[in-house]
């Protein structure tokens, strides 16, 4: 149904646009509160709770949180490690908000970057970020193999000085599909992740596996495709020594021949997005 | 040049306990002081050029121990050089000179071990703002460590205890009586300048001065009257009350360095620097201790005013003891090993000129160092093979950023393919930027750390095929053999001058190389393929390039020779020595690609 969207003002955007804007007001609400001592867990479940509170009832994935150099997943080697452990926050340290409710059948898949007080290093990566969205835009665009962007991302990456820290997520993906979910009384999680969510995701991977691409966005031979109409999810994610920045954010693939509405972000309306307009108004 | 003919210098005579001590004034008597102590068997002239260099911004104040140069010595000398008294001395000379402000107290040797008992005793609260020791603990520490591997005494801790036993041969022959007096008054006064010649490397001058007999003489009496009662029944409370910078020369056969090993105990703000020299380094280190010296006295200044901590600001880094402050040069920094390298002495605290062809990536690698803890990193645009930009680097590099104390030739290019389809251009190329560079690099910035005279470190980047030999790499094997043997040789050239030469063989090591290198022989699509291809292989080896700079930093420290990286590079290499026949059974083999 999503990737029959023509243009930006189709009425599904409109749910997604929703719950995208919910949770990353959730991280802000939440990262407002991240105090000297709060540990990832603990903000993993200040995440949950006030979603919850506001009506979602299920999940693409559970919220994360790292903290310190594990922004920058310094030292994963199992996916286990994901999760959020008892590291506490102190002053200086950056950390990141990622998580993916639905609601209303709606999926959204948010990365929130923060840093608690002053730190030039996270606030160069952050900005950096930019040339990655503007990039990736224009790639999709131009409908080019999703694994050859990905290497032109990884290009940027490591031209910018930074190593390229989404290859650590499963699949090294950088993007992943995102759909509606059916809205179930029940619907448990297995390893964080909400079986509705993985059944769309599996669904996806099935059909896409006859035709010839593949619902996650990986270096790999599977996503030599050009970009598949839907909704994806992505999530450039840099790393420099022990500090790590991310945005993740869906942007909308449609089968329109008008370049324009061919790839747009589902929003620009998000506080990184503004944070890069304000940087520019200052400088 | 001796002190008293410094410019501006100017000597006031302070009367303490019955004796008289000489002191000398320095620069700006408004600015903050910095008081510099002597160790044994010298004089206040041991400090002339580090008082000549802190001078330009402090006020500097140096004077003669009790006994020593042109101070008086007690009556009796026996008992008269107690720490007690040699305290009372220092707060005579501080109220002298800097009546309402605390002063930065520096001490080396004999210096030091006084200065430990002013930054340890509650009497000089409040007078002292920041300590400096070198190749000098507190006898009271010193006890306590004594005693600590006495009473549970394991195998390491008597080694450290017979180490240090044995390098303190010198004190046992202090305490007999009259001998030493007699040595240096005759004989051994005599021959002491050819002694710090001949064993310590320290150049001639000024130092030691002319009251060296009488100096030694008397100073035996800091021994006596100190030691043993001190090492016997050490303080209980010897903690300091002001920040410490301890600078520990790594070649000092009098100190080990194990001495130092539980002193944050004792301080609470312990900031700890290394230095690889012998046991006199204001004489063979100055600028290096200027430096360290001033900026620790400027934090402290800062800190005093703000009231922020030091350990606070300084470098976390691997080695920031060792390399805090330095200027290190990287060529090839615009990314790849190169550019991780710069990051790893950036995060150490030395400030970066990164240097390389390509602009915007050298300046947004200076950016990130700046980033990361350098307190300046500096972009050089320069192509390593062109001779005369880099005469224009150097002359640039020495007259705005200083003389460089670690150096690392990294830049280089690949070139692969066959002997007999490689042109001479293409062979010229190569060796102009992976041979001529490194020549370059060496002939201009080593002479200047030559010049200088205080030591330095010269990295260059060799390869894994300089011993391992490939009919894929003829010419850039060839280069880095070249690299690998220059190296060994400016080893031993420069070794008389204390600068430290090493080679680091990388092997393979996913960076940018491949994406440029030259295949001889090929068209351009074809060469775009072999390219992606041996991007490809590199990057699933993956060994990362911040591996490679951990290893360059090591080798600095420990100034080893030749540094194979990863595990197939130590593999040629153990090879290439066990059997060059396996290895060169491996060069016939054609590469999959």
């Amino acid at each position: 149904m999503v990737s029959r969207v023509k243009d930006e003002r189709a009425p599904e955007l409109q749910g997604f646009r929703e719950v995208q804007r919910l949770a990353y007001a959730c991280a802000e609400a939440v990262a407002a509160r991240l105090k000297p001592g709060v540990t990832e867990r603990e903000a993993a479940r200040m995440q949950r709770e006030w979603l919850r509170e506001r009506g979602v009832r299920d999940w693409f994935h559970l919220p994360f949180a790292w903290f310190g150099d594990r922004t920058a997943f310094a030292g994963f080697k199992v996916p286990l490690q994901f999760f959020p452990t008892d590291r506490r926050l102190e002053p200086g340290m950056p950390f990141i908000l990622d998580m993916a409710p639905v609601y209303k059948g709606f999926t959204a898949d948010i990365g929130y970057s923060g840093c608690l007080g002053l730190h030039p290093l996270h606030d160069r990566l952050l900005a950096d970020l930019e040339a990655h969205r503007a990039l990736i835009l224009s790639e999709v665009r131009e409908r080019r193999p999703l694994r050859e962007i990905y290497e032109d991302v990884e290009r940027l990456m490591i031209r910018q000085g930074y190593a390229n820290r989404h290859r650590a997520y499963p699949f090294g993906v950088i993007a992943h599909k995102v759909d509606r979910v059916a809205e179930r009384r029940w619907s448990p999680h297995v390893f964080g992740f909400g079986t509705q969510s993985l059944k769309g995701l599996l669904s996806d991977a099935v059909h896409g596996h006859r035709d010839g691409w593949s619902p996650l966005w990986s270096p790999y031979r599977f996503s030599d495709h050009p970009p598949q109409p839907g909704l994806w999810a992505v999530e450039p994610h840099l790393g420099f020594r022990g500090t790590g920045a991310k945005f993740e954010e869906i942007l909308v693939v449609t089968d329109s021949r008008d370049p324009e509405q061919s790839a747009f972000w589902l929003d620009d309306d998000l506080p990184h997005v503004r944070r890069w307009a304000e940087e520019r108004v200052a400088a | 040049m001796s002190l008293r003919d410094l410019p501006g210098a100017r000597e006031r005579r302070v009367a303490t306990g019955g004796i008289e001590l000489c002191v000398i004034e320095l620069g700006d008597a408004a600015r903050p002081t910095i008081v510099l102590v002597h160790g044994y068997p010298d004089s206040k002239e041991v400090w002339t050029q580090v008082a000549r260099q802190l001078a330009e911004q402090w006020h500097v104040v140096l004077y003669d121990v009790r006994g020593h140069g042109r101070s008086t010595a007690p009556v009796p000398l026996r008992g008269g050089f107690t720490l007690e008294k040699l305290t009372d001395d220092f707060l005579a000379v501080a109220d002298a000179v800097s009546p309402d402000r605390p002063v930065h107290v520096v001490g080396h040797d004999w210096g030091s071990v006084q200065a430990w008992e002013f930054a340890t005793v509650s009497r000089t609260e409040g007078r002292i703002a920041s300590f400096t020791s070198m190749s000098g603990p507190s006898l009271d520490h010193f006890g306590h460590w004594i005693k600590q591997r006495m009473t549970r005494p394991t195998p390491r801790r008597v080694g450290q205890l017979l180490g240090q036993g044995a390098k303190s041969w010198y004190v046992y022959m202090l305490h007999t009586p009259v001998l030493p007096e007699l040595a240096w008054r005759g004989p051994l006064g005599k021959r002491w300048p050819r002694i710090l010649e001949r064993l310590e490397k320290v150049p001639p001058g000024d130092y030691p001065t002319p009251s060296l007999p009488d100096d030694a003489a008397h100073g035996a009496w800091l021994y006596r009257d100190n030691v043993r009662s001190r090492l016997r029944r050490p303080r209980a409370d010897a903690f300091a009350h002001v920040p410490v910078q301890l600078i520990t020369p790594t070649g000092d056969i009098f100190l080990s360095e194990q001495l130092y090993d539980g002193l944050d105990a004792w301080v609470p703000q312990l900031t700890r620097r290394s230095l690889p020299a012998k046991h006199w380094v204001p004489r063979t280190r100055p600028d290096q201790l200027a430096s360290w010296i001033g900026e620790f006295a400027a934090v402290n200044e800062t800190a005093l005013r703000d009231g922020v901590p030091v350990r606070d600001t300084a470098p976390q880094g691997a080695y920031a003891d060792r390399f805090g402050g330095q200027l290190v040069l990287v060529t090839g920094a615009a990314g790849g090993i190169g550019r991780a390298t710069a990051f790893a002495f950036a995060e150490a605290g030395a400030r970066v000129v990164v240097v390389d062809r390509d602009a915007e990536g050298a300046s947004r690698t200076a950016e990130l160092a700046r980033l990361i803890g350098a307190p300046a990193a500096w972009a050089e645009t320069v192509d390593v093979s062109d001779e005369q930009a880099m005469e224009k680097l150097a002359e640039k590099v020495a007259a705005e950023y200083g003389i460089v104390d670690v150096l690392v030739n990294n830049a280089g290019i690949g070139i692969s393919g066959s002997f007999l389809e490689t042109s001479t251009e293409e062979w010229r190329r190569v060796l102009d930027v992976n041979l001529w560079g490194v020549i370059h690099g060496c002939r201009l910035f080593g002479k200047q750390m030559a010049d200088r005279g205080q030591g330095g470190h010269i990295v260059n980047t060799a390869s894994a095929a300089a011993y391992q030999p490939s009919r894929a790499l003829p010419a850039y094997s060839t280069s880095k053999a070249a690299v690998l043997m220059l190296s060994e040789c400016l080893r031993a050239e420069l070794a008389e001058k204390s600068i430290g030469v090493s080679a680091i063989c990388p092997g393979i090591v996913n960076t940018n190389i491949t994406a440029t290198t030259r295949f001889a022989g090929t068209d351009a699509a074809e060469e775009q393929r072999l390219r992606k291809r041996t991007s490809k292989l590199y990057g699933m080896r993956n060994y990362p390039p911040e591996k490679v700079a951990d290893a360059i930093l090591r080798a600095v420290v420990r100034n080893q020779a030749v540094v194979p990286v990863t595990p197939e590079s130590h593999g040629a290499r153990f090879l290439s020595r066990l059997s060059p026949g396996a290895l060169r059974a491996a060069a016939r083999l054609k590469p999959p690609l």
